[in-house]
């Protein structure tokens, strides 16, 4: 058993599990921090960002005007933004069977894997995850391709050429494999390969393994996956949370007896408390509301935005901000907020409760119906109408490169009555920021991570125990940052298993058993006995069927009867068929009990003579020898085949046979 | 032998009043707990006094599965779990969790509230009845105890309705509660996969019905409620609050707006608002067109037809009103039928089944002179018209659903008698397995015979496998040996020498030696030779070997030759073989016996 590590991004996991003779690819994440290289996509010309001065080398001997440029002491590349990809040479890809999807943000690649490299396989999530899914990647390639960008720059992916630029630019890796984002048309052709599952739905894959989604607490339908056979069990979680958020509850007790946990997705701000950040986020929304500012916040159009509006919510009446506009402006928003009211199967009791009345699982219908949010596909049509402020404004993309929110740092940069609040973990908000600078705006850095932080996953390992676990190396280490902080990292009995960008790991894992059907006919032809207390044994002797990876027992069909034969004289002198193999022997034949067996069928001469290793038995009528031993036998008869027969039959008696 | 035994307390031969008991693998389980319209007295509902007489069912039962929220299929529930008593699980889907209590309240309601029916259940008693309900997801695999796992397909039908499947070891049953196999308004076609159940207990309300398609009975439907409103009558269609209904107000809603029509369309009983909100958080249970465009246009939200009140009965001109219930037995639907019946411009439409016993069964069979309470009598002068809009699978739907689920034997309920009979012969000579249909109180037996589950040791599959191959040649099939140890629960099968291993046992050699005297004048190497060649002529199929060492060895047996110091022209032939090779053994020494034939060189 091996496992394929394409992803080095510990919450944007890809790995490819090959478990016997599947080949199961685990999330399909994808590596958005690669944008923080380019230059936003301003939705309206940016006349900052267009006079902003090309940048040239020290020595003048790299000169790339058209494709960097300089902000900030910081270099762009000036192009249409690109991804680092899950790794492609490291396998096959068109061998893949499956892909198990465990949350909407880990399949951002899908489109990737599944188009043109000869992928055939079946893609399983559950049905949240499918559809936020989509909106996500459609709301990606409508941001991208709104805003169509001529200039492809390439240049600068020339070794010779970064090698000689600037960081963070100098030190990416793999430029060459980055690639602009697919099309809506590859989206629809990758999704449709998604096969719907519900949590602990077991799904056999060519019968050779079952994989089962378990609900993970993270996000609306996110899954962790368990994927075993008869004798072995794999847990692979990912993105799993504690929390009580909106979505249902993690499901920790099946992840018990795994042999291997591979382990991803833990908590990108280990040391922010989730509350607190909203707690801040709430105090400086209000603050900055109050003085005449308005209120950015870059966010994906699904997840914590739920919690972030719920707690608002509650929040704005008592902070009398029930006057100020809540905007939520994406492609998708309409049908993020409709689609979250529709999966009350995959909720949190609390709000799973709420459709029996029958109401809307999330107050933000409320807020909708009282006007306080309204949503708009884009800047441009109603909104640009409707916009009052101060207001709120909730916008992707988080990474400040494309989508709306690029618009209103140019709009709103310039005053520090403004505020700028980052919820979303995935990017270094300065990097985000740095094509900006210089910014008046306020900026507030109130991380949300539900996912399990390192206390809480060292006691969730303490009590699902398993044999081996596997993590990328980032987890076995304290961050770079503070790394005296041992209490940030992974610290287990045995060690778990690190892997990094292109590892390759043999699992330990030693298959010993399979599971096998002795059909009904069979079972009860066999003839159990007793050889310790307790314990049975029975030879069988049967045909074996396997058929996809089932394998039954089935009894042996009785040879046609021979048919009548003219030379009924010969008969004897056929030879045997190949028949059914004896049965092993085990035990011991006692000397005194076997004398007396003998004397019963009247063989009385007997000369007992004693030997290193037990006795030789002499049968003087019969002159017969019978040589007995601990564990042997030998019976020397010439010329008397039935007295032969007997006196093995005899023996037997004394004998276990296995 | 392993059986499982299926016994319907309702829909035995019968519809209405669901409830099927099912023990399999020392599980019971109950499926469905319904009423019976067609009787106010004791047979409403069903005879729990079957399970146990002494009371609680609690110990009998191991759970209870709901497959939708009709009341022939819910509306003993609170009967059963609070008055007779039952504390364990009760199943069902989110929908019908959520929408089950409403029409038992509804019902409540009109029994006791408006016939003044005592000794009957309360609104607490089904606030707590409910209290027991697991919800249960589509394709979930539910665990109820160690061994007994249950798991929900779509069944169409109306909204959360689901087909179960019950599963102990490798014995299981699927019950399909009612269903529907082609996909209509606002609803899905049930699906299930290849499970090979050893029952596929199906429901056989329209068993010799083979439908035309959905398109003519919705043209034709249209059609007649049109002409009635052309010519001034008003319309009447009986409907469940839930379901039909849905469907038939988003064909009207429609058909109103491509005609332009005027004539007002009513929804009686406040239900109706709810009861599309529930349709709209549920969006995900509906069909696929209808979940595709929610978010543009959501087809729960109607413009043209608008809540009913009492009054509007007697207002002059055309209108069409949806009123519950659907069969006419009680409530808003059958006053306002009451007070339509005398005028033949006027129409009433049933869309759905009638049991026997309601007066929808009645006026459908034709009677025109209707007995009512205090022995008073209606007469029927409106027009009756019959429109089979019942999402229930037909007889080629039912055929289809077997030749998906490939069920070992078939169950039939939920239908009539005489109906089932026909479709049980069909089903017997299409499928070739067997068809019961039992009456309520009456068991039908089906021995299942599961295979033994072993595991075996991954050494012996693989080498067995390499030399055998995936499939057994059907004329020379290669047998395999081992040995099963049978230790407390687990069942193990091994290598002999495995066995003797785990098992920590030592072997016991049992080894035969025999000397053989033969007349074979030639040198003693000369002899061995031909015992070679005359054994390699009579076995074949055996390893034959010459060794330098003088000797010739057959399998692994050993024949060696010496000359008798007596006569240079007597051999005597050793021969020693192990017991493994007994037969082999046994066969040599007495051929040898015979001597060697001349000829042979």
């Amino acid at each position: 058993m091996k496992l394929y590590c394409l992803s080095g991004h510990p919450t944007l996991p890809c790995n490819v599990l090959k478990f016997k003779s599947t080949t199961i690819m685990l999330d399909c994440g994808l590596d958005t921090t690669s944008v923080l290289n380019f230059l936003p996509l301003p939705l309206v010309h940016s006349p900052r960002l267009s006079k902003l001065p090309s940048w040239v080398s020290k020595d003048g001997a790299v000169n790339l005007e058209k494709e960097l440029k300089e902000c900030a002491g910081r270099v762009f590349v000036d192009s249409q933004p690109e991804f680092c990809l899950p790794e492609k040479e490291l396998l096959d890809l068109s061998t893949i069977d499956v892909i198990l999807i465990s949350n909407y943000h880990c399949m951002m690649a899908l489109p990737y894997i599944t188009e043109h490299t000869g992928f055939t396989g079946t893609v399983y999530a559950t049905e949240p995850t499918l559809q936020i899914g989509r909106l996500l990647m459609e709301e990606l390639v409508n941001f991208m391709e709104r805003v169509p960008k001529a200039q492809a720059a390439t240049c600068w992916k020339n070794k010779e050429i970064q090698r000689m630029l600037p960081g963070p630019l100098k030190d990416a890796v793999d430029v060459w494999t980055w690639k602009r984002s697919y099309s809506m048309q590859e989206v629809n052709s990758a999704l449709s390969k998604v096969q719907l599952v519900g949590y602990s739905q077991k799904v056999e894959l060519f019968g050779a393994v079952q994989v089962s989604p378990l609900s993970s607490g993270y996000s609306l339908g996110s899954s962790n996956w368990i994927i075993q056979s008869h004798h072995e069990k794999v847990s692979y979680v990912s993105g799993s949370s504690l929390l009580t958020t909106h979505p249902q509850p993690m499901d920790q007790s099946s992840l018990k007896n795994s042999d291997v946990l591979i382990l991803t997705g833990l908590t990108q701000m280990p040391t922010a408390n989730p509350d607190g950040m909203l707690a801040e986020f709430c105090s400086n929304l209000a603050m900055t509301i109050r003085a005449g500012g308005n209120v950015l916040v870059p966010c994906y159009s699904s997840g914590v935005i739920y919690d972030l509006l719920e707690c608002l919510y509650q929040f704005i009446d008592n902070a009398s901000l029930g006057t100020t506009p809540f905007y939520f402006i994406s492609p998708v928003a309409n049908s993020s907020l409709e689609f979250s009211q529709i999966f009350a199967e995959w909720l949190c009791h609390n709000k799973q409760s709420k459709v029996y009345l029958p109401e809307p699982p999330f107050p933000h219908a409320e807020l909708i119906q009282t006007n306080k949010l309204k949503h708009y596909p884009s800047i441009h049509g109603d909104f640009s109408s409707d916009f009052r402020q101060p207001c709120v404004v909730f916008t992707g993309h988080p990474s400040l490169r494309f989508g709306d929110v690029v618009h209103f740092m140019e709009l709103w940069g310039k005053s520090s009555l403004n505020t700028i609040i980052f919820t979303e973990p995935d990017f270094s908000y300065l990097d985000a920021l740095a094509p900006y600078q210089p910014l008046a705006m306020k900026c507030v850095y109130c991380p949300i991570d539900t996912r399990l932080n390192f206390h809480q996953v060292s006691k969730l390992l303490k009590e699902v125990q398993p044999l081996h676990v596997v993590c990328p190396e980032q987890y076995t280490q304290p961050p770079l940052s503070q790394s005296h902080r041992s209490d940030l990292m992974l610290e287990l009995q045995p060690p778990p298993m690190p892997y990094r960008r292109c590892s390759v790991l043999n699992l330990p894992f030693r298959r010993r058993y399979e599971r096998i059907y002795i059909l009904p006919e069979l079972a009860n032809s066999l003839v159990p006995s007793e050889i310790k207390p307790g314990i049975s044994v029975a030879t069988v002797s049967a045909v074996l069927h396997s058929k996809d990876n089932k394998h039954t027992l089935q009894s042996v069909p009785k040879p046609p009867p021979a048919p009548p034969s003219k030379k009924r004289k010969r008969v004897m002198e056929e030879p045997p068929v190949v028949q059914a193999p004896k049965p092993l022997l085990s035990g011991a034949v006692p000397l005194e009990a076997f004398l007396a067996t003998l004397k019963k069928h009247g063989i009385t001469e007997v000369k007992v003579e004693e030997t290193a290793d037990g006795h030789i038995l002499h049968l003087q009528a019969e002159d017969t020898l019978i040589q007995l031993e601990e564990d042997g036998t030998h019976i020397v008869c010439d010329n008397n085949e039935p007295l032969r027969t007997s006196l093995r039959d005899l023996v037997l008696r004394f004998l276990q046979k296995l | 032998m392993p059986e499982i035994n299926v016994t319907p307390l309702g829909a035995g031969q019968d519809v209405g009043r669901s409830c099927i008991l099912v023990s399999i693998g020392g599980k019971n389980i109950m499926l469905d707990c319904g009423m019976h319209m067609g009787y106010n007295d004791d047979r409403r509902f069903p005879d729990f006094s079957y399970i146990t007489q002494n009371g609680r069912l609690t110990e009998f039962l191991d759970c209870v599965i709901i497959s939708h929220f009709h009341l022939d299929h819910c509306g003993a529930l609170p009967y059963m779990s609070e008055m007779v008593g039952y504390d364990g699980p009760i199943y069902m889907t989110h929908p019908t969790k959520a929408i089950c209590p409403i029409l038992l309240e509804d019902f409540r309601k009109i029994t006791v509230d408006k016939k003044g029916e005592t000794n009957f259940f309360t609104s607490q008693m089904i606030k707590d009845c409910m209290k027991k309900v697991v919800p249960l997801n589509l394709h979930q695999t539910v665990q109820v105890d160690d061994e007994l796992e249950i798991k929900a397909y779509y069944a169409g039908h109306v909204l959360g309705a689901a087909m179960v499947q019950i599963k102990v070891g490798s014995e299981s049953v699927v019950y399909t509660g009612d269903y529907n196999m082609t996909p209509d308004r606002h609803l899905g076609a049930a699906w299930i996969d290849k499970c090979r159940p050893d029952i596929l207990i199906s429901e056989s309300t329209y068993a010799t019905t083979i439908r035309d398609s959905k398109r003519c009975r919705e043209r034709d439907f249209l059609k007649k409620v049109h002409e009635s409103i052309e010519r001034g009558g008003k319309v009447l269609i009986p409907v469940f609050a839930l379901g039909r209904a849905q469907e038939l107000c988003i064909l009207l809603e429609t058909f109103w707006e491509r005609m332009n029509l005027k004539a007002p369309i009513y929804f009686s009983t406040g239900l109706t608002e709810k009861a599309n909100h529930y349709y709209k958080l549920f969006i995900t249970w509906t069909n696929q067109k209808i979940r595709k465009t929610f978010v543009q246009r959501n087809m729960f939200e109607f413009k043209h037809i608008k809540p009913f009140d009492r009054s509007y009965a007697d207002n002059p001109g055309p209108m069409v009103v949806f009123a519950t219930p659907g069969m006419l037995h009680a409530g808003q639907s059958l006053q306002i039928f009451k007070k339509w019946a005398g005028n033949e411009k006027n129409m009433v439409i049933m869309p759905g089944y009638c049991v026997q016993g309601t007066i929808g069964h009645k006026i459908l069979n034709g009677q025109r002179k209707l007995e009512m309470e205090g022995r008073a009598t209606l007469e029927v002068k409106l027009q009756v018209e019959y429109m089979s809009f019942s999402a229930h699978a037909d007889a080629k739907g039912i055929m289809q659903l077997i030749r998906m689920a490939e069920p070992r034997n078939m169950l039939l309920v939920h239908g009539e008698g005489a109906k089932m009979t026909f479709l049980k012969g069909k089903i017997e000579q299409e499928f070739s397995i067997d068809c019961y249909m039992p009456a309520n109180g009456e068991t039908a037996t089906v021995s299942t015979n599961p295979s033994v589950p072993v595991d075996i040791s991954l050494n012996l599959l693989k080498r067995e496998m390499a030399l055998g191959g995936p499939l057994p040649d059907p004329k020379k099939p290669r047998t395999m040996h081992g040995t099963l140890i049978m230790k407390e629960n687990s069942l193990k099968l091994v290598s002999s020498e495995q066995a003797l291993k785990e098992l920590g046992l030592n072997e016991h050699q049992l080894r035969f030696t025999c000397r053989v005297q033969l007349q074979d004048p030639h040198s003693d190497s000369d002899t061995l030779h031909r015992i070679y060649t005359h054994l390699k002529s009579v076995l074949k199929g055996y390893t034959i070997q010459h060794l330098p060492d003088g000797t010739v060895m057959v399998e692994s047996i050993v024949i060696k030759v010496s000359s008798s110091a007596d006569d240079a022209n007597t051999k005597v032939l050793l021969l020693s073989w192990s017991y493994q090779d007994e037969d082999l053994g046994s066969f040599l020494s007495t051929l040898l016996k015979k001597g060697l034939p001349s000829g042979l060189c």
